[in-house]
């Protein structure tokens, strides 16, 4: 194989991006994406073969999203081994971030025509905005908030788990207890988030109506070019010297504390910028979507998004591009044709993954056969491999 | 708005606070006239009430006037008297039953028998004659009538001789603390043989006593009997007080008394509530402590991760369910059996699930706990969609037997229902009987000793498959039997299990993985946190509370309260 850091040697980031083939070929196909997707929306004349119709928009848009979220969490799972089970929930704080944004633009056309007070505040009988309502009338503030409030719960989240050596099991169950926590918090009238209902009703995003077929395309492209961006980011970071150091402890993280690297700062810088991530994703959604309610916050939605990382193929990142796609066209398609069935598939592939697909859809494709998370699950083979069969033996413990 | 009322009206107009009332319904002047002559004329003359028979006639007789007013004050008359044998007239009257016989020109009861009406004497009850509907004449009544019937017939229960009646009237009046009710009361304190309705009228007494006392003694005697009390209702009586007599300028001793009875009314009551707080918390932990001990040993002994143990928990809960209807079915009369077969049935049930499933998944992911997260999550998920395609979505209904309902009731407020009490007794039964099983008995040695050191086990002959697999089957088995309980106090539903999923986690963690007291402690602590935030906070914040202060709890404590120490730990 071509060294292409060596013929590369001015651009390292056009060096690794080229040497990473499933990123290229994700990278290519968003692209392709990107152009496509609008003229075949907005040129191609509505009879065409060729047309690509509003409500496929709607579910591109959604799977890009998704997809995204997917990234996130491999990111954190495939290279970090943290398998966080509340990734839903920073998902959703930037999805009510951005709901926020959406919400204000309504103005005074809402059902009770208040200028300022959301339909739900007025309902409630509310007098004025609370504080932090304030400053979501601005795009800029609501989208800075999508990413700071996700990134700053993950990082104080993290800081106390990381720093007290929370692993495994146990942080996945905080985590998941976390999301919960949230959950309730957010189905209260009283916390001003809209309750159960949550937020809907958007007219429109920076002036543009939600509903026309431009505003839509551009949010699609949108969403498309940020999950362009962020595989990038991510490929970067675990192509980069802390991305060796994030596999390492993935794979032996006693080891790596006692070389002497602060193992808590590496796991959560990676959270943080994760989190983010997720927050982005959720700020995307919502106004493709239409609404951000309490849902989004449930334990099992933030399990779904691990289970499409798994059936991608972990430690990959283009894998959980592929794996949100393969799982959410098939939840589309089972919950159109036969809804009763969905669940049966769904836990049916959270079984048949974890037995016979270790590596994801990924690893079956012999090409990438190399690819994807070794050590920590145990199914790389190897010394590390048979020291786990034999702990196993020892003790019945992992 | 309550102008027919004529109890009411007495007491409006005997605290003088709603003068215009008093005087709009002047009628009810000649009422309180009229009662009180025949009270004081009675009281002296006669200790006891009672009229005699000839007396009693003659009064209902005085009832066929044209004028209302007349009428009025005949029930005012019969009511003060309290004869319980005036209640038949009075209802009677009540119903539009009373009617004059033309023909000797008596008061009767007239009842329709066929064609003819029977007439029934007012004193003896005896049916005396019949004649023709146009041979009687119908003693009119009009609302205002009505309501003072009512009321009089309130009274009269005072002196009924059942006990149930009489307890009613007796709240009735503490409720309205009518100090018109006064005299009455004590004569059915006299003539009382109940002891714990006596006291009770005793209570009344000394309330209207506080409302209604001429001397400053006498309010003090009374402040005196009700300090004994814990209820809220004697509380707020006090504090009213209070509040009266500062306005008033009442005696400062009785002031001061008063509000010492306040406080330490206040402060029992508090304990009260402390303690029913705590109970509650008992209760919650109860619940918690059978859901979660079926995973101190699945998750706790055996470190698998059992996301499918709500479901578990869900298929013991419709094991009872269809347990109860196979009863309907072949033995209807034994139905109250059903939830003793029910028990084994979803020990057996839940157990063979969960031998199943450690058999065809889980033991292919020893060692690998996330990967055991998820297959158990989508297990879960296969369980659900499966109980919902043969069970149907909505909720079923598991009949409760009638050991577990019902109540005891305090007066402090504090209620303790049967079914809670039930299922704390049975949780600690299930906690009992999995100590013994793990602590006595070879099967519980064997599980230990794999825990412990599966090679060595092995070695010496434990079959450490089966063991593997038994010891999921018990955990398993146990939430069948949590299922059993919680299908008594919740929905039956699919969705049952995942409710209790995470809190089941949260006090494993919490008490420490590897360790039975822990899970019990970390139960009860933990309900008894949530109820002592509940009402502070509200249900919902206060399960979010205990959930961050579980998060904090667990970065300080990551292994929980009981750590296993040692190299277990490090696996």
């Amino acid at each position: 194989m071509t060294d292409y850091r060596q013929k590369y040697k001015m651009t390292p980031v056009l060096g690794w991006l080229l040497q990473d083939r499933g990123g290229m070929i994700l990278l290519g196909i968003l692209l392709l994406g990107c152009i496509v997707i609008p003229i075949g929306n907005l040129v191609v004349p509505a009879g065409s073969a060729f047309h690509v119709p509003t409500w496929m928009l709607g579910l591109l848009g959604k799977y890009l999203c998704y997809a995204l979220l997917a990234l996130s969490v491999d990111l954190i799972w495939g290279f970090c081994g943290i398998l966080s089970l509340g990734h839903g929930a920073f998902f959703a704080l930037g999805g009510y971030a951005m709901g926020m944004y959406l919400m204000r633009q309504i103005g005074d056309r809402g059902v009770y025509g208040d200028p300022v007070l959301p339909d739900f505040m007025v309902f409630l009988n509310w007098k004025e905005l609370p504080w932090y309502w304030y400053g979501f009338d601005h795009f800029s503030f609501a989208v800075l908030m999508a990413m700071l409030v996700p990134g700053i719960l993950a990082f104080v989240f993290g800081f106390l788990a990381f720093r007290s050596r929370v692993t495994g099991v146990y942080l996945s169950i905080i985590t998941q207890a976390m999301t919960y926590a949230l959950l309730l918090a957010f189905f209260r009238n009283d916390m001003g988030f809209g309750g159960n209902n949550g937020l809907t009703d958007f007219k429109d995003i920076l002036g543009f109506d939600l509903q026309s077929d431009q505003t839509r395309c551009v949010l699609v492209v949108a969403s498309a070019v940020m999950l362009g961006i962020c595989y990038v980011v991510s490929r970067g970071i675990t192509q980069s010297r802390l991305g060796k150091v994030l596999i390492a402890i993935r794979d032996a993280e006693s080891r790596v504390r006692f070389t002497g690297y602060r193992v808590e700062y590496y796991k959560l810088f990676v959270f943080t910028v994760s989190a983010v991530m997720a927050g982005i994703a959720g700020a995307l959604y919502v106004p493709q979507i239409g609404i951000i309610n309490p849902g989004e916050f449930a334990p099992a939605a933030s399990i779904e998004v691990v289970i499409w990382v798994a059936v991608g193929g972990r430690g990959t990142l283009y894998g959980a591009v592929l794996g949100a796609f393969i799982v959410n066209y098939a939840k589309t398609f089972f919950t159109g044709v036969m809804p009763d069935f969905w669940l049966f598939f769904l836990g049916g592939l959270f079984i048949a993954v974890t037995l016979f697909l270790p590596k994801g859809v990924i690893g079956a494709i012999p090409a990438f056969a190399g690819a994807g998370a070794v050590g920590a699950s145990g199914t790389s083979g190897g010394w590390r491999d048979r020291l786990a069969a034999w702990r196993g033996n020892q003790g019945g413990k992992a | 708005m309550r102008r027919d009322n004529f109890l009411p009206a007495l007491s409006s107009a005997s605290d003088g606070l709603s003068a215009r009332f008093f005087l709009r319904s002047g009628w009810s002047v000649r009422v309180v006239v009229a009662m009180l002559t025949v009270m004081c004329v009675l009281s002296i003359a006669r200790p006891a009430w009672a009229f005699s028979d000839e007396e009693l006639r003659q009064i209902v007789e005085e009832l066929d006037s044209k004028s209302s007013n007349r009428k009025l004050e005949v029930i005012g008359k019969i009511a003060a008297d309290g004869d319980p044998r005036a209640v038949p007239v009075l209802q009677a009257m009540l119903d539009g039953d009373l009617y004059v016989s033309k023909a000797d020109d008596r008061v009767v009861i007239g009842k329709k028998q066929g064609k003819v009406w029977q007439h029934i004497d007012v004193v003896s009850g005896k049916v005396t004659g019949e004649s023709a509907a146009r041979d009687l004449d119908k003693i009119r009544i009009n609302n205002r009538l009505r309501g003072a019937l009512r009321d009089a017939l309130a009274s009269l229960n005072l002196f009924s001789p059942d006990l149930a009646t009489r307890r009613t009237a007796v709240e009735t009046i503490m409720d309205s603390r009518d100090p018109a009710m006064a005299p009455l009361l004590k004569r059915a304190i006299e003539r009382e043989e109940d002891p714990g309705l006596l006291a009770r009228m005793e209570l009344a007494q000394a309330t209207m006593a506080l409302a209604a006392g001429k001397t400053p003694q006498e309010r003090l005697d009374a402040i005196d009997v009700l300090a004994s009390q814990t209820t809220p209702q004697i509380r707020a009586v006090l504090l009213q007080f209070v509040n009266a007599a500062e306005s008033e300028n009442y005696d400062p001793k009785v002031v001061a008394a008063a509000k010492d009875a306040v406080a330490s009314v206040e402060g029992r009551l508090q304990m009260w509530q402390t303690a029913g707080d705590v109970y509650r918390g008992i209760s919650l932990g109860s619940v918690l402590l059978l859901a979660a001990v079926g995973l101190a040993i699945t998750f706790g002994v055996m470190g698998v991760i059992n996301m499918a143990h709500g479901e578990m928990i869900m298929i013991g809960a419709y094991t009872t369910y269809a347990v109860q209807q196979a009863f309907a079915a072949f033995w209807p009369a034994g139905i109250g059996w059903s939830l003793a077969v029910a028990v084994p049935m979803a020990f057996l049930v839940s157990g063979g699930v969960g031998v199943v499933i450690e058999r065809v998944i889980i033991r292919f992911l020893y060692g690998r706990p996330l990967e055991t997260l998820l297959a158990t999550w989508g297990l879960s998920l296969m369980l659900q969609q499966a109980i919902r395609s043969l069970f149907g979505a909505s909720n079923r209904q598991v009949v409760a037997p009638d050991f577990m309902s019902g109540a005891i009731e305090f007066s402090t407020g504090l209620v303790l229902t049967y079914n809670r009490l039930w299922i704390i007794l049975f949780s600690v039964i299930v906690v009992a009987g999995i100590a013994f099983v793990l602590r006595y008995t070879a099967f519980g040695l064997q599980m230990r000793a794999v825990t412990q050191n599966r090679r060595m086990a092995g070695s010496v002959g434990v079959r450490t498959g089966t063991v593997d697999a038994l010891t999921f089957g018990l955990g398993s088995g146990i939430a069948g039997i949590a299922g059993v309980a919680l299908s008594q106090i919740d929905n039956v539903s699919p969705n049952l299990g995942q409710g209790y999923i995470i809190d089941s986690f949260m006090v494993v963690v919490f008490g420490g993985v590897g360790n039975l007291w822990g899970t019990v402690l970390g139960a009860f602590s933990l309900g008894i946190v949530n109820k002592f935030l509940e009402p502070v906070a509200g249900a919902v914040l206060a399960k979010i509370f205990v959930l961050v202060a579980l998060i904090l709890f667990i970065q300080k404590r990551p292994k929980g309260l009981f750590a296993l120490k040692g190299r277990a730990v490090e696996a």
